[in-house]
């Protein structure tokens, strides 16, 4: 997991605003300039999203400067062919409104563009972050409130950690099989 | 002056195409090694866990291929470890299929008359059995009703879990912790272990070269057991005869790895993939409209809201598995469960007036999970997929330390496999959108392509030595004492779950393999009787 705590600001900004527009979330903190805070509850930022790409297991951690510095260049270069000023406090990307971070998004992922698949991973990982925490034992991320698993309404386990559904069945036939069916319910 | 290990046969893969050979020729007296590239885990291993490195990532490969991506098994067991262990029969016309060959594409010899009995053998041996209405779970229910509510019919699907051990958890892509699904740990591969065979967990075969006694060298390398982009030394084995069965999405790529010294492959290895056609829809379902509709009620007042409960899919409409439909307008649709993350990306928000897969609006449908209900079509594809050159090892280039790697797989889809995906996503949206009952969109193509858990037909057998690289007793052409038994076989998609056809079909092989090594000077038999499916899973060594 080495890499999150130590990255740069510059860095962590930028991935987490890229994260944002996949999933959004709500402001951290009132001046909080990564997450643009067009909803009301965490998004995947809070869910994990750049520990998850800073994870060894994923093989990306070298790679997160580069594309930071990347994704800065695709808005830089955006901002410039639309004349737009971008605020220069911060990182061009954060510095994009949600609507043109989206927009920018689509056109890094879009079928056509050489840079595609890379811009697939990292949002691949960042909605992951969301709805799997796998940088989380699913078990201790439903106990500590993942507002991931949360928002998707994903069971808590019985006490041994495992899932048991007893009650799965409306236990009644609700279609007429295939005429053809085989005697050993099969198609024909 | 030979210090290299020999043996009878060595199988490569053990999945349904490794461990029935592996089980049949150990049993009639056969010296057998299976070597495994995944590891091997033992049912408390099986955790229920998203995190990284637990068994979810260790025993699952997703290949990232040029418009389409393949998942499969890693492990020992297997696809029957990580699949959802629904076993129904290819219908009849799936064997007089032609494709785009303008003639039929299986060999003469095999059609549903001659399948039958091998389909019996696996059935008894698993075991598959039927579900009843009471084993269905509410996605299933809710598809069965929605089917009703649309003038269809719909099927429980065979399948090889014991009912009543199941826990309806879900958790099946990670392995079954429960005993329950009947995955190959349970029958052909203990029974196999208890004739001797001998199962070698990170061993990934790279190629196979020729002795001078006409048998082979299998080169394989030792993968690392956590970070699988590692290896940890290597060696060879000499046999008389090798089964290679390390899936579609791999057996091919050994022998091309393979031809400098083996010689000129067939045209077929590495061509003709098909990925049973596959292809996702996703809905979100309205809980009040399927009371209103469908009547449909758990209690409590919900009527659904369960797409986490039950054990993968469980019900299917056949209705257009039509023998007098044309070709490529012939489907299954089955109800399906796929965890979060695989399962959510490719997933498009119904409506969304922006992105559709990410963004405020797949945001608020993630909120909606809990009303999801999965819908999965099986196809007639077209043969479309073509291997390139292989990469340095394995088959793919690994990314991550586990599960993902990008391939050398190209699908580009043919009109004709476009069009199948076009009239089943409209059946899907005529019967789940009808009435307001749900809101409903395909997976999104765009970002890895289309995407097989089923993948096929890339070394596949036929009578016709142009297009197919197999003979019908499922020996490589040109190159004997080479036989290819797993999914790879097929001649091309069944518009059915397959695994009961891949183990059919390597149960109907047996015979001809037994002759083949027989004539080898080998001491085999054929003729053990099948696991009874009361055998019990011996665990793998702690450490390897």
């Amino acid at each position: 997991m080495a890499g999150a705590a130590a990255a740069d600001p510059v860095r962590t900004a930028t991935l987490e605003a890229f994260a944002d527009t996949i999933i959004p979330g709500a402001k951290r903190f009132p001046e909080d300039r990564a997450i643009a805070g067009v909803v009301d509850d965490p998004g995947a930022v809070e869910a994990g999203a750049l520990e998850l790409l800073a994870h060894s297991a994923l093989g990306l951690a070298k790679a997160l400067d580069g594309m930071a510095g990347l994704l800065n260049m695709h808005a830089q270069n955006s901002a410039r062919a639309k004349q737009l000023v971008l605020d220069p406090t911060v990182p061009p990307f954060v510095a994009l409104d949600f609507d043109a971070r989206t927009a920018l998004v689509q056109e890094l992922t879009d079928p056509s563009h050489p840079e595609r698949e890379v811009w697939f991973g990292v949002a691949l990982f960042c909605t992951m972050a969301f709805d799997s925490a796998p940088h989380l034992s699913t078990v201790d991320a439903l106990e500590q409130g993942h507002p991931g698993l949360s928002i998707l309404g994903f069971h808590h386990p019985d006490e041994d950690r495992s899932w048991r559904f007893p009650h799965f069945s409306y236990q009644r036939q609700l279609a007429t099989v295939h005429p053809q069916t085989t005697t050993t319910g099969n198609p024909a | 002056m030979t210090s290299i290990e020999q043996t009878d046969v060595v199988i490569v893969g053990s999945g349904f195409g490794g461990a029935i050979p592996a089980y049949h020729l150990a049993a009639g007296g056969a010296r057998v090694v299976v070597l495994e590239r995944g590891p091997w885990l033992a049912n408390d291993e099986f955790d229920h866990d998203f995190l990284l490195g637990s068994s979810y990532t260790r025993i699952f490969d997703f290949t990232v291929g040029d418009g389409m991506s393949v998942l499969a098994g890693n492990c020992v067991g297997g696809g029957s470890v990580v699949y959802f262990a629904t076993m129904p029969r290819a219908p009849r016309f799936v064997f007089e299929r032609t494709g785009s060959l303008g003639r039929r594409m299986w060999p003469a010899t095999i059609n549903r008359d001659t399948l039958d009995p091998w389909y019996d053998v696996v059935t008894d041996a698993l075991p598959v059995t039927e579900q009843s209405w009471n084993d269905v779970p509410f996605a299933g229910g809710l598809f069965a009703a929605a089917c009703t509510h649309a003038g269809r019919t719909a099927n429980p699907v065979p399948s090889a879990i014991d009912k009543p051990r199941c826990t309806n958890c879900n958790w099946m892509m990670a392995g079954c912790r429960f005993d329950a699904k009947r995955s190959l740990l349970l029958n052909y591969l203990p029974a196999a272990l208890a004739h001797g065979a001998q199962i070698r967990p990170l061993h990934e075969v790279q190629r196979l070269s020729r002795t001078a006694e006409g048998g082979y060298r299998i080169h394989y390398d030792v993968v690392d057991d956590e970070d699988y982009r590692l290896t940890r030394g290597g060696g060879v084995i000499e046999a008389k005869i090798v089964v290679l069965a390390a899936g579609a999405g791999a057996t091919p790529v050994i022998l091309q790895r393979s031809e400098a010294e083996l010689g000129t492959m067939p045209a077929a290895v590495g061509r003709y993939f098909s990925g049973n056609g596959e292809r996702l829809n996703t809905a979100v379902v309205n809980d009040d409209r399927a009371r209103e509709l469908l009547g449909l009620d758990r209690g409590h007042g919900t009527a659904y809201e369960a797409h986490q409960i039950g054990k993968g899919p469980c019900v299917a409409t056949w209705d257009k598995l039509d023998a007098s439909l044309p070709e490529y307008s012939r489907y299954s649709l089955e109800q399906l469960y796929f965890p979060p993350g695989l399962g959510t990306v490719l997933a498009q928000a119904p409506g969304a007036t922006g992105p559709t897969w990410f963004g405020r609006e797949k945001k608020e449908m993630l909120r909606q999970w809990r009303s999801w209900l999965t819908v999965f079509a099986m196809t007639e594809d077209d043969n479309e997929g073509v291997f390139g050159a292989p990469p340095t090892r394995g088959n793919a280039e690994r990314i991550a330390q586990q599960m993902l790697g990008r391939g050398s797989l190209r699908y580009d889809p043919t009109e004709n496999t476009l069009r199948g995906w076009a009239e089943s996503d409209a059946d899907v949206r005529d019967i789940l959108e009808r009435d307001g009952l749900a809101r409903v969109r395909p997976w999104t193509n765009d970002q890895v392509g289309a995407y097989t858990v089923h993948p096929l037909s890339s070394c596949r057998i036929g009578d016709d030595p142009a297009t197919s690289a197999l003979d019908d007793r499922h020996e490589l052409r040109n190159h004997p004492g080479i036989f290819v038994t797993d999914g790879s076989a097929v001649p091309g998609a069944l518009t059915v779950n397959p695994a009961l056809t891949i183990a059919a079909l390597a149960e109907r092989a047996i015979p001809g393999l037994v002759r083949a090594t027989q004539q080898r000077g080998v001491s085999v038999t054929y003729g053990a009787p099948s696991p009874d499916g009361t055998t019990t899973a011996v665990p793998p060594p702690r450490s390897v």
